[in-house]
């Protein structure tokens, strides 16, 4: 029994990958579950691992060469297995190696409509979906009807469930577990506190959001928006924070110690976790027929890498302390640089923020993350003169914050209202203890 | 001596089925079975059984014909010829596996099978000869089970007026009276073929239905359908010690309140069978049994003792000839070292052949409540159903329980003609958690009795269209 090792989808956005190194050489005996490569994706190095057994026959494209998803990257078969046959619809890599390294069978008409323009014409079987495909093939995961249902009610994110059915297809109990290791998670987050833990605002294992069917001046004010500045109508509301505040507690909780040293960005990101978790109205999905508010917040912070932008996500961000959220961004922040992120840290944030303080730039807009609806772009902290209290002149901290609005969602006086509570929030950080 | 990959001691439809898996892995393999391929379900179960049942069908129709246009003068019943009909057709299907068998050389040893030391089998071969066979992989325990009688109250068998299912497979007269003790499928299908054949049968079952196992709604159908047949039905029945005259046998019955003496020419007993553990060697293997009686397994199939396993009915219910079939193979698979997918065991159909059929899968409606699940009934009658009409067979209906809230398929009950056939529909799409909507969007022919199907589907989400 032969298998073909398919260029998988290792991201969820993934298209194309490059064949970074091979693990397993020409000759090499196969057992499934073996890392047979290294194949750098969209967003970060993964591996390709083996779907059957027997020996690693042939290679058909080279290290550094890239294949797009689905197409046929190598054959594991048995040692005296003729093989000539599937080799047909390898992947014609798209750095270097000359077309006619991949022969065509057969002289054919040109394949109409091909899926793939650089697939070699063959008269055997075109590119087919894998006999053990993984469960996200080509961007379609694989699910039961069953599975799906759940996981829609649940909210649980296909793209980072394993699938244990034929061909990793993602069963009912899939989704069970991976609904019961979620709340494992959770409660893993509490553990290391001393202090009592927030009071849950849901029941564990129960849906983290309630789906709003679409009102009929909601639909109107979507279609309408839409129609003026499209595909997402955004609006912006800037703001100026007085950071004096922030910036005495975080003076003074750094000289108790290396422990209690954060960041302005962790201000943020808890003070910005805290407001959405007070404002629903804003920590939403847009999904088309429907408007998805979620009770918990998963913060996407965008990161820049070498490669480019990666959003990761700190999952239950409105459960977590400073000192929690400042350690998570930290060791997200330096994963993703390091090109190390799994593609479920990097999927299912239900709001983002975006820094680029450090770099100096007052002010900027930022671009929403569909389907999110919002996203905060912070600019630098500077000092500036403002008239104080007794009209004299006073020095104080200022940022510049600005939001970007999914105007079919969030209505200018629903963002305005979150942003008073985030000042009030970072202008005041004692409220984020109370 | 010889040498094997895989040893399975008995050629029933788990042992042949996981010899046929094991060969086609490319495992050398050998079954000991001192009768004939196939076991119980080819020479003493399901295929002669079935045989009988085709003749009690064409009974029916032919009783029917003439309301079709179509009459039969001087129709005579012989089960004798029907009987001999159905030994041929198991013997055709006991050479069937002969020749699989050849085809994938898989060594038969004629003879009976005892557990050595380690992974070796004794087998005393038919001719009296002794010898020694080793297995490299594993021995596989398939010895089946066998009838067995009710000696607590002078119901052991006899041969001649106390049968069971095996000797009623071979008699040559259907008797004038039968009562069948034990209305589970196997007593409803015999009640069913000697019904048709001319005896006066009365099924009498303990428990306060026929067919207990299945949904009470089929139990009640079944019932009524047997009834309009002349077959009487007593459920709930305390029988008491028995009296075995010269020709007779006389049955104490108490039932709803009431004692009567009960005197029938011939008893079938159809109360259940008893697996196959004695003179295997077990005990000296070190091979454990559970309180009932079957070899424990754990998910592997593995026995307390190293290397040997255990499928089919021996290792425990339900005892259904596809049970162990599917053990077989997946037991084969993991012997071959290849990927398995485990048995799914709460997926397992269940067919009873008489007239109307009953076949079913998944959860029954007082389980589902007893679990505390949420769900919806539908249900579409065959009456209703115009390829019932059509044919003439519109007793039954089709019941489909479905969860409340995702619109999974907990269970399905079918009576009617051909059920044993339609429950294969919902075999498959629960098999890959299709939900209800999945059935629904799925175009059924017409006219076919699968339309049903559809409908009762619809139903449960309270749409039906045609009743």
């Amino acid at each position: 029994m032969s298998t073909k090792v398919y260029m998988e989808a290792l991201s969820p956005t993934m298209e194309e990958g490059r064949l970074v190194k091979w693990l397993k050489a020409e000759g090499d005996t196969v057992k499934s579950g073996d890392v047979l490569a290294e194949v750098e994706t969209d967003k970060a190095v993964m591996e390709l691992v083996a779907r059957g057994e027997g020996i690693m026959r042939k290679h058909l494209i080279p290290e550094g060469a890239t294949a797009p998803v689905t197409s046929l990257v190598g054959i594991i078969a048995a040692a005296d297995e003729d093989i000539s046959a599937l080799i047909g619809g390898a992947a014609v890599p798209a750095a270097a190696a000359p077309v006619a390294a991949v022969a065509p069978v057969a002289p054919v008409a040109p394949v109409a409509a091909a899926p793939v323009a650089a697939v070699a014409p063959v008269a055997v079987a075109p590119t087919p979906a894998a006999p053990a495909a993984p469960a996200v093939d080509g961007g379609r995961v694989r699910t039961s009807p069953l599975a799906r249902r759940i996981a829609d009610e649940q909210g649980v994110n296909l793209s980072g469930v394993q699938g244990s059915g034929p061909g990793g297809r993602i069963v009912k109990r899939d989704i069970e577990a991976a609904v019961t290791s979620g709340s494992a998670n959770l409660v893993a987050a509490h553990a290391p506190s001393a202090t009592p833990a927030p009071t849950p605002r849901r029941v564990a294992g129960g849906p983290e959001f309630r789906d709003e069917p679409l009102t009929q001046i909601r639909k109107t004010i979507a279609r309408r928006l839409a129609e003026s500045i499209g595909p997402i109508p955004t609006f912006y509301l800037t703001a100026e924070f007085d950071l004096s505040r922030a910036s005495e507690m975080r003076t003074a909780a750094a000289e108790l110690g290396d422990a209690f040293k954060v960041s302005f960005n962790d201000i943020i990101l808890k003070a910005t976790a805290t407001a959405l978790q007070q404002h629903p109205e804003v920590n939403a999905h847009w999904l088309g027929d429907k408007i998805r508010y979620f009770d918990t917040v998963h913060l996407g912070m965008a990161v820049a890498t070498d490669d480019g932008l990666i959003v990761p996500v700190i999952f239950n961000a409105e459960q977590k302390r400073m000192s929690e959220i400042s350690a998570e961004a930290k060791a997200l922040a330096k994963r993703a640089r390091e090109r190390k992120l799994k593609p479920e840290e990097f999927t299912g944030s239900t709001f983002s923020v975006s820094n680029l303080g450090m770099m100096q730039i007052d002010q900027f807009t930022a671009i929403i993350n569909p389907p999110e609806v919002g996203i905060l772009a912070i600019g630098a902290i500077e000092d500036k003169v403002v008239v104080g209290a007794d009209g004299g002149f006073e020095v104080k901290k200022k940022l510049r914050v600005t939001m970007s609005c999914d105007h079919r969602v969030i209505d200018g006086a629903v963002g305005a209202k979150f942003l008073q509570t985030l000042r009030r929030l970072i202008e005041n950080p004692l409220l984020m203890v109370f | 001596m010889a040498q094997f990959d895989v040893i399975y001691i008995g050629g029933g439809p788990a042992g042949y089925v996981g010899a046929l898996r094991s060969a086609q892995l490319g495992q050398s393999v050998a079954v000991v079975e001192r009768e004939g391929l196939g076991g119980t379900c080819v020479l003493w179960g399901c295929i002669p059984a079935k045989a009988l049942l085709e003749a009690a069908s064409i009974v029916q129709k032919v009783a029917k014909g003439k309301e079709f246009g179509v009459t039969a003068e001087k129709v005579t019943l012989d089960y004798g010829v029907a009987m001999k009909r159905s030994r041929a057709v198991s013997a055709q299907n006991s050479k069937g596996v002969e020749f699989l068998f050849k085809k994938n050389k898989i060594t038969w040893l004629k003879g009976t099978g005892v557990l050595g030391a380690g992974k070796s089998v004794k087998v005393t071969g038919v001719d009296g000869k002794v010898e020694t066979h080793t297995a490299t992989k594993g021995v596989v325990i398939a010895t089946g089970s066998r009838v067995k009688g009710l000696p607590q109250i002078g119901l052991g068998l006899d041969k001649t007026l106390i049968l069971s299912s095996d000797e009623a497979l071979i008699i040559d007269k259907a008797p004038a009276t039968m009562a069948v003790v034990g209305a589970g499928a196997v007593g409803c299908e015999f009640a069913d073929v000697f019904n048709a054949f001319g005896s006066k049968v009365t099924i009498l079952e303990v428990m306060p239905r026929i067919l207990p196992i299945e949904d009470e709604d089929c139990s009640a159908e079944l019932e009524k359908a047997f009834k309009k047949r002349g077959i009487e039905v007593i459920t709930g029945a305390k029988l008491g010690t028995v009296k075995k005259g010269k020709n007779n046998v006389t049955i104490p019955v108490e039932a709803n309140g009431e004692k009567k003496e009960m005197t029938f020419d011939v008893v079938l007993v159809a109360a259940g069978r008893a697996p196959n553990i004695e003179n295997i060697g077990l005990k000296e293997a070190g091979v454990a049994t559970t309180e009932r009686g079957f070899i424990k397994i754990n998910d592997m199939f593995e026995t307390s003792a190293k290397g040997i396993y255990a499928i089919g009915d021996v290792a425990g219910p339900p005892m259904l000839a596809h049970k162990g079939s599917r053990e077989g193979h997946v037991l084969a698979d993991i012997l071959g070292g290849v990927h398995h997918h485990p048995v799914n065991y709460g997926n397992i159909p269940s067919a009873t052949y008489c007239h109307p059929e009953v076949a079913s899968i998944g959860l029954t409606e007082a389980q589902c409540k007893e679990k505390g699940l949420k769900y919806k009934i539908g249900k579409f009658p065959f009456s209703a159903n115009g390829r019932a009409r059509t044919s003439g067979e519109t007793e039954g209906f089709v019941k489909i329980i479905r969860d409340e809230k995702f619109g999974e398929i907990l269970g399905a009950h079918i009576v009617g003609a051909h059920a044993t056939e339609l429950i294969h529909e919902i075999a498959v799409a629960r098999e890959n958690e299709y939900t209800v909507e999945e059935i629904d969007l799925a175009i059924h022919a017409h006219p076919t009795l699968s339309e049903a199907i559809a409908e009762a589907v619809l139903d449960s989400m309270g749409k039906m269209l045609h009743a």
